[in-house]
């Protein structure tokens, strides 16, 4: 039983409508993430949510219970903006123990409670800091601990990372996860991130001018992305034209510049494809790997020129423009073996469970 | 190599005697007669004498004097502040056509001479005012039935709608770049309306709104014309007693003690804005207005615009457009007879003064102030300019003093030290402009600094670099930026000159007067043809500022010169 239901929202500017017919349900102590590019409808939507827009269609039911004549300051929902929206005249003690006045706690309580908060995200001894000179992160988690400290019933986070540099960032994605799902709080995490979205979430909601594409666990929507948009949105940028020249149980074969591929990703619906259908063909990255014996060409394989090789850590980054003048890029583990110079021909196995098909895209 | 030395050191000599200019102005023309004033007022006969003081603090009528100055200063900001607090909020953060327009007419009243307001009410609510004319005849009375000439209430009325544009700028300005989200943060937070007011907006908004408050007190303290025509005999703040105390009964060591209390009270309370000034400067992550304003959609949104707008509407314009009505009526229809008599000498007195020559003085007296506080005010912006001096940080208030200062102590400074060797310019006409520029040399250095200041270095650094010499780079780089500043200093202090009533009306000699000399005079003589002379001359004279200020907005550079 889902707490938060948001049903056909939709909400027009002028000829636009962001967000249009949007519907996704979010269950208790779920962290959902809206993922889409920025100007997409997220942020009105998480409005619309909080309260502070109104819909043009559409309802956000919380609990059972339509919300739309609950007013802003009686739905003990948590908002944490992008710009955190610290009262600058206030101290930190202030700011987090704003919304717990509001609830008229006994001042015992709420310092009880602000403590308590500023503890979780861990800025204890900050009470009587000025906001203002608090640095980006410590700034963010006063924002969060704010939000948090009136034990909110759905807690949504705008870009909480949004403004913080990549360093920062990166550390304090998997910390939020940590206390969110420490709190238990249902929460709403809006990012165009995808790599926060997949650290934070444990569903995401894919949209696209105001309309949702995709939903999903993250794993769900990385390997196995719904149309054009969101492999390339997913920085997944292997994409080809096909045409289906092979169906039978299990497989699915199909023609491309680069040659015939067998694609057997594991969510394929065989069924779902016709001999003679065009298709997007999705290499994804980690689809190549160093053959131990030479694969012959035209064999689910790339034979092309290596134009670009770096080195990243765990492993190799390799670009190959086919003789077509298509450009491919793969990831491959780095185990030793020594690569061909730039410049070099070289042919790579493709495995055929990390090629999917996807809908074209009609709009883009 | 000595010429080379030597034409250096003649060019730093140069450049140093150019920026002592200001200073040397103020020293003559502010220093010097306020130093008089103390001087009549604490030793008249060369000793130390205090019975002006005693005077002062024996009788009660000075105190009273200062007390009804006080509490009037301070009724009139609070109703100020409360009436224009809704049309700030409104201004702030909704979008609305005719926006920018209301915007520019409203600011209108608060560059009107106050003679020009005087009248203006006059003729919006006097004895012969449509209304009352339309009252009369209505309920058959045989007199006024609005009767506001002479009251309290007309007073506090004039300072209100003179005053309204202030909180609406200064607060208003300061709302709309307020982040919204705050608000915003509070009521998801589970605050009320009522709530995210007191506990968000209002201490967010505080320093601006004490400044707004304070610099409509210092205004209605040393209110002058308003009080002196509108209030009538009844009424003096310090400002009128000192004009009193010179021009009626000629108690000059009594007017310098006034004088003194005046300039020690204002100068306290200008201290007190200038500091709130530089508090405002808390990091509020100020929003460019676009971002927090939107369009009143709902009807209660649009209520709310709809009635600020026409209170707006009836307090800001009515009067001016009662002003221009009445001066063409001419008792049996319109006509520009008023005008036309502007021209003639009826009297042929050789005393009297065609009304044509008052307004020929008045565009005189305004050119000259013009070049005078240009030029004064551009030197002083420099001087404030150079990053990282001084000089500049001790140099500010002392340049913004005038502003502090009441005009009437101003002029009567200059008829006490300025009459006699080693400087004498009591005959000169001179004096006035002088005077003028003494009132808008503050207001060109405000126009001018900040863009001044906001000329990055680099910009004059890769100009010389790119081989350009000292005065290129001024022609090329300052002037072109400074150049709309300049433009709005130049407006300024010739709108200021034109309406200056306060000094003008102690210094003016009497076969010199300027318009609104002569509007004063033709209101305080009998007589329907003075008084519509008296209308047309205000009416003209309001044109004169409104087009001049309507030429401020347009040439505006940001948000440059505010206050």
């Amino acid at each position: 039983m889902p707490i938060l239901e948001i049903c056909h929202l939709t909400k027009s500017y002028g000829d636009e409508r962001f967000p249009d017919d949007i519907s996704f349900a979010v269950d208790e102590g779920e962290i959902v993430c809206l993922l889409g590019p920025s100007g997409c409808g997220k942020t009105t939507l998480l409005r619309i949510i909080a309260g502070l827009e109104t819909a043009d269609a559409g309802q956000v039911r919380f609990d059972g219970r339509d919300v739309r004549d609950v007013p802003v300051h009686r739905r003990n929902f948590g908002l944490m903006f992008q710009d955190y929206a610290l009262f600058p005249h206030k101290n930190v003690f202030e700011n987090v123990a704003f919304g717990l006045r509001m609830m008229h706690l006994p001042r015992t309580e709420v310092e009880a409670r602000v403590r308590e908060v500023l503890a979780l995200v861990g800025l204890s001894g900050f009470e009587e800091r000025d906001v203002n000179a608090l640095s980006g992160g410590e700034q963010q988690r006063v924002a969060l601990a704010r939000s948090l400290a009136p034990r909110p019933r759905l807690l949504m986070l705008d870009e909480p990372l949004g403004s913080l540099d990549r360093t920062l960032r990166e550390r304090l994605m998997n910390e939020l996860r940590t206390i969110l799902k420490g709190v238990g709080v249902t929460a709403v995490y809006v990012t165009h991130d995808q790599e926060e979205a997949f650290a934070v979430a444990d569903r995401v909601v894919i949209m696209n001018h105001g309309r949702k594409v995709q939903e999903g666990t993250p794993q769900d929507v990385y390997q196995h992305p719904a149309t054009e948009f969101v492999a390339r949105f997913l920085g997944l940028t292997n994409l080809l034209p096909g045409k289906v020249v092979g169906v039978d149980e299990g497989h699915v074969e199909v023609e491309t510049e680069i040659g015939r591929l067998e694609v057997g990703d594991w969510k394929l619906e065989v069924g779902d494809w016709k001999l003679g259908v065009e298709a997007t063909v999705l290499i994804r990255p980690e689809a190549a790997g160093l053959a131990a014996e030479c694969p012959s060409a035209g064999d689910n394989a790339i034979a092309g020129t290596l134009v670009e090789r770096s080195f990243r850590g765990g492993y190799y980054r390799l670009v190959i423009r086919h003789a077509s003048g298509l450009h491919l890029s793969f990831t491959l583990q780095a185990a030793g073996e020594v690569l061909p110079p730039p410049g070099a021909s070289i042919l790579l196995p493709l495995r055929s469970e990390a090629i999917s098909l996807l809908t074209p895209d009609t709009q883009d | 190599m000595n010429d080379k030395h030597l034409l250096s050191a003649y060019s730093h000599i140069r450049t140093f005697a150019i920026r002592l200019l200001p200073l040397v102005f103020l020293s003559l023309f502010f220093f010097y007669p306020l130093l008089a004033i103390f001087r009549l007022s604490l030793a008249p006969q060369g000793s130390l004498d205090l019975t002006a003081l005693s005077k002062l603090v024996s009788t009660t009528y000075y105190a009273r004097t200062l007390w009804f100055t006080t509490w009037q200063a301070a009724v009139s900001t609070l109703l100020t502040v409360v009436l224009a607090m809704p049309a700030a909020y409104v201004f702030a953060r909704y979008r609305f056509p005719g926006k920018g327009l209301l915007q520019a007419l409203t600011t209108i009243p608060f560059v009107m001479p106050t003679i020009v307001v005087a009248a203006a009410f006059n003729a919006l609510l006097g004895p012969r005012s449509r209304l009352n004319l339309a009252l009369m005849a209505l309920f058959g009375l045989q007199r006024p039935l609005i009767n506001l000439q002479h009251t309290l209430w007309i007073i506090l009325l004039a300072h209100v709608f003179y005053n309204y544009t202030v909180v609406l700028r200064i607060v208003g300005g300061f709302w709309a770049n307020l982040n919204p989200r705050l608000e915003e943060a509070a009521r998801v937070l589970g605050a009320n309306r009522w709530r995210v007011f007191w506990q968000v907006t209002l201490p967010l908004l505080a320093p601006a709104l004490v400044a707004a408050a304070l610099l409509v007190f210092i205004f209605c303290f040393t209110s002058f014309g308003v009080v002196l025509i509108l209030g009538g005999p009844r009424f003096a703040t310090l400002e009128v007693e000192i004009y009193r105390q010179t021009v009626h009964l000629f108690n000059l060591p009594l007017a310098a003690t006034l004088s003194l209390a005046q300039v020690t009270l204002t100068l306290a309370m200008t201290s007190v804005y200038t500091r709130l000034q530089a508090r405002t400067a808390r990091p509020l992550h100020l929003r460019p207005q676009q971002t927090t304003q939107r369009r009143p959609t709902r009807w209660r949104d649009r209520a709310l615009v709809g009635g600020n707008v026409v209170f707006m509407v009836v307090l800001l314009l009515t009067p001016l457009l009662a002003l221009a009505e009445r001066s063409l009526w001419t008792g049996r229809g319109y006509a520009l007879t008023n005008y036309s008599e502007l021209f003639i000498n009826r009297r042929g007195s050789v005393f009297f003064v065609p009304p044509v020559e008052a307004v020929r003085n008045s565009l005189t007296f305004a050119a000259l102030t013009v070049v005078l506080a240009l030029a004064l005010g551009v030197i002083g912006a420099y001087l404030l300019a150079e990053r990282g001096s001084r000089l500049s940080r001790w140099l500010d208030p002392v340049f913004m003093l005038p502003l502090g200062t009441s005009a009437v102590t101003l002029g009567f400074g200059y008829i006490i030290a300025l009459d006699r060797p080693p400087l004498n310019l009591r005959t000169s006409p001179l004096l006035i402009p002088l005077a003028h520029t003494l009132v808008a040399f503050p207001f060109v250095v405000r126009a001018v600094l900040p863009v001044l200041r906001g000329i990055h270095p680099h910009l004059r650094e890769s100009a010389s670099v790119l081989g350009a010499s000292p005065a290129r780079v001024w022609r090329e780089i300052d002037l072109p930026i400074v150049g709309r500043a300049l433009l709005v200093g130049a407006v300024f202090a010739f709108t200021i000159s034109m309406g200056e009533f306060g000094a003008t009306s102690l210094i003016a000699r009497p076969q010199m007067p300027t318009m609104p000399v002569a509007i004063y005079r033709f209101l305080g003589q009998p007589g329907a043809l003075n008084y519509g002379q008296a209308l047309a001359m205000s009416t003209l004279l309001m044109l004169v500022c409104a087009v001049g200020f309507l030429g401020i907005e347009r040439f505006r550079y940001g948000e440059v010169g505010e206050f």
